[in-house]
């Protein structure tokens, strides 16, 4: 489809009547607790040997687990706490739960103020734990782990407050998870981080971390990480990041999103996208569709094109969905192609869902 | 989460408490010198230098119970007294009023904003009285020593700790609902119109760019909302416009306080308060609430005929049904602390 093409669509789109929006809302899954206010706070592992998809939100000190059967008959709840090495140290809250894709495996990482927990996919097994330096008394600084991302074959990073990543050594299978090296490059705390998900082995950079102050960093993953390249912030903290055929796809406090070449640091497009601060960013590989959601209550879907020989980059606006009086702090697609998407909100109970029409 | 939390939590309560109480002692026809007691006793309690010396450490924030406790000595601080149903009311209604405020907040660093609103009307009802002015004085140049250096993403953090506090707390306050700010359901209206924050663009735009920085594209798409263009930026200073109208005192004497507990939503069964399991964190959490309250001087009633009831209710006997028919799990356990002996270290007992 032509650039002017997918344009005039996606006006037309917007034009159209309800029963031809692009997406409708399905059956929302309810969970045991309502989720809360933390960036990228939805996770999604989709199963298909055994037609299930998995979802992950956290509230507070405990992440809600369900599995949902495709067919929307079955669904089987768990629930997983932080783990309190000691029972008088103060409750440890969750940051960040997400699932970790590698080839042999699925990990389930849980970030928390103590440490870094990794469970085998379904939550039944803890296979991996690592605290972090907690003083003896608070400091000013807040002490906790944020952003996951499971990089090529064997690495699984993980962000710290300090600005510091974590990169643990995966084998694929068992409990013999090491710290393979700490990479000290950001000065602010991390806030998500994001690996090449196109599937390209083409793509140099493997993994874009994003800190509070905005700053970007480009990765390649090796036995040695290598720094490629930092895009710099304007001291606004960037909440959600993808890296997707050597695009860089951030999301703002202020409310914009940007794409930015990887490798390079040009800006390909920046887009006020939202009136709050913006949660969560997620892309279909396949299709190249992007979710974009914030503390407007909106979730917006955007197509992207990337056309690494012409060195373009395209984004256009498809699609609006309102999710009334609700602070979104999660949204994810379900699957490769954006067939799907799931969204959590701020005091909600429910995973909301959408499919296209 | 962020251990910076407990001091704006502590005066933006406490703020919103001082409010309610103006208003019940009008309502009420309280004579105006024991009003005035009343009020000025509550806010020298507040912004008693030892207290606040512990408030600003970092640390995390309290659980509910423990701070219910904090906001109970406090409102005992003069001759008021309250009953239970009173001052579970009063705790209602200040805690909805403040996640109000938080989940509104353009941007989190407009928080602060909100707390120098209190802090604003907090100075005006002591402006007669330089000794309690000079400490409410002090206390603005605390707030903005710590926090005006912070990032917008340390704000957001210390937003996120105060929403995790606030989870689940749904309560219908008459004068939210009667606005059209609050649902039927308890949930705060989230409008999709209105100004952007400050900092932010009307969404609508995407600006596309060639290799060597040039403009090449612009696009325009709906954004699904009515929104206008940020209004200026509120004062961080000690004076200046706040602009931000949230902290600002909503009630008079002709706009009454009422909160309704029956017939929430079948979520009921979720908003139960965070701590009914076994509390193994209470004694670290006591120690830090006795230290707290070593520094918070109760008020004894000099005489029986100076002392007097405050109702947040319309009638003695709808605060004794409101007493009655609470819902168990909307009850705040306080913890009793008798602050024994206060020699070298502070000597507490602790029974709850």
């Amino acid at each position: 489809m032509t650039f002017h093409a997918k344009v005039e669509l996606s006006l037309w789109l917007q034009r159209t009547r309800d029963d031809l929006k692009m997406y409708h809302k399905e059956k929302s899954i309810q969970i045991k607790s309502s989720a809360s206010a933390l960036y990228n706070n939805l996770s999604v592992l989709r199963i298909a040997p055994r037609n299930l998809t998995y979802f992950s939100v956290v509230h507070a000190n405990m992440v809600n687990m369900v599995s949902a059967s495709w067919d929307g008959l079955n669904y089987s709840h768990r629930q997983l706490q932080s783990k309190e090495p000691n029972v008088t140290t103060s409750s440890s809250l969750i940051m960040q739960a997400a699932w970790c894709v590698l080839p042999y495996r699925e990990i389930l990482v849980l970030t928390s103020q103590k440490g870094i927990q990794m469970y085998e996919s379904d939550g039944s097994i803890m296979v991996y734990w690592h605290a972090l330096d907690t003083p003896e008394t608070p400091t000013a600084q807040a002490v906790f782990a944020r952003g996951i991302a499971a990089v090529r074959d064997k690495y699984i990073c993980v962000g710290i407050s300090s600005g510091s990543v974590l990169v643990f050594d995966v084998p694929s299978k068992g409990s013999n998870i090491t710290l393979s090296e700490v990479l000290e490059e950001h000065k602010e705390s991390i806030t998500d981080m994001a690996s090449e998900c196109s599937g390209s082995l083409e793509c140099i950079a493997d993994l874009v971390s994003a800190d509070d102050s905005g700053n970007l960093s480009v990765w390649k993953s090796g036995e040695d990480f290598q720094l490629l390249n930092k895009i710099p912030g304007f001291d606004m903290s960037c909440s959600s990041v993808k890296l997707w055929k050597g695009t860089v796809v951030a999301g703002y406090g202020t409310g914009q999103i940007r794409l930015y070449e990887a490798i390079t640091g040009i800006i390909h497009a920046e887009i006020n996208a939202h009136a709050r601060w913006i949660y969560s960013l997620d892309i279909a590989p396949f299709s190249g569709l992007l979710l974009s959601a914030a503390e407007d209550s909106l979730v917006r879907v955007w197509h992207l094109t990337v056309t690494p020989e012409t060195n373009s980059v395209e984004i256009v606006h498809m699609y609006n969905e309102c999710v009334t009086d609700t602070q979104i702090c999660g949204a994810k697609f379900c699957d490769g192609d954006g067939y799907a998407f799931a969204v959590t909100g701020y005091d909600l109970s429910e995973i909301i869902r959408y499919t296209q029409a | 989460m962020s251990s910076r939390t407990l001091p704006l939590l502590f005066i933006n309560l406490g703020g919103e408490m001082l409010y309610i109480l103006d208003q019940r002692l009008r309502a009420q026809n309280i004579p105006a010198d024991k009003a005035k007691k009343v009020m000025n006793d509550i806010i020298t309690t507040m912004f008693n230098k030892k207290f606040l010396e512990e408030l600003f450490k970092p640390q995390e924030l309290y659980s509910k119970k423990a701070l219910r406790t904090v906001f109970d000595r406090l409102a005992h601080a003069s001759i008021m007294r309250l009953n239970q149903a009173s001052m579970d009311k009063l705790y209602d209604l200040m805690t909805m009023a403040f996640k109000y405020q938080v989940l509104l907040c353009p941007r989190p660093k407009d928080i602060l904003l909100v707390s120098f609103n209190h802090m604003d009307a907090i100075k005006d009802f002591v402006k007669e009285t330089p000794s309690i002015l000079s400490q409410v004085d002090e206390t603005y140049k605390q707030l903005i020593e710590m926090y005006t250096p912070l990032s917008s993403g340390e704000f957001q953090l210390i937003r996120q700790t105060l929403l995790i506090f606030f989870q689940d707390m749904h309560i219908r306050v008459s004068i939210f609902l009667k606005d059209k700010v609050q649902n039927s359901n308890g949930r705060f209206v989230l409008p999709t119109s209105g100004p952007v924050p400050h900092g932010t663009q009307i969404p609508g735009l995407i600006r596309m760019f060639s290799c060597s920085g040039e403009e090449v594209k612009k696009l325009q798409f709906r954004n699904g909302g009515n929104y206008t263009s940020a209004l200026r930026e509120g004062s961080f200073e000690m004076f200046g416009e706040r602009v931000i109208k949230l902290g600002t005192n909503m009630y008079s004497v002709s706009r009454p306080v009422e909160t309704h507990l029956s017939g929430t939503s079948k979520n009921s069964a979720q908003q139960k308060s965070v701590n009914t399991t076994p509390n193994p964190l209470a004694k670290e959490e006591l120690n830090m609430l006795a230290r707290l309250m070593g520094g918070l001087e109760v008020q004894k009633t000099s005489s029986v005929d100076n002392g007097f009831r405050v109702n947040l209710f319309a009638t003695d006997e709808e605060e004794e049904e409101a007493l009655i028919s609470r819902p168990d799990e909307f009850s705040y356990d306080v913890i009793n602390i008798q602050a024994t002996k206060l020699s070298g270290g502070c000597t507490e007992q602790a029974r709850y």
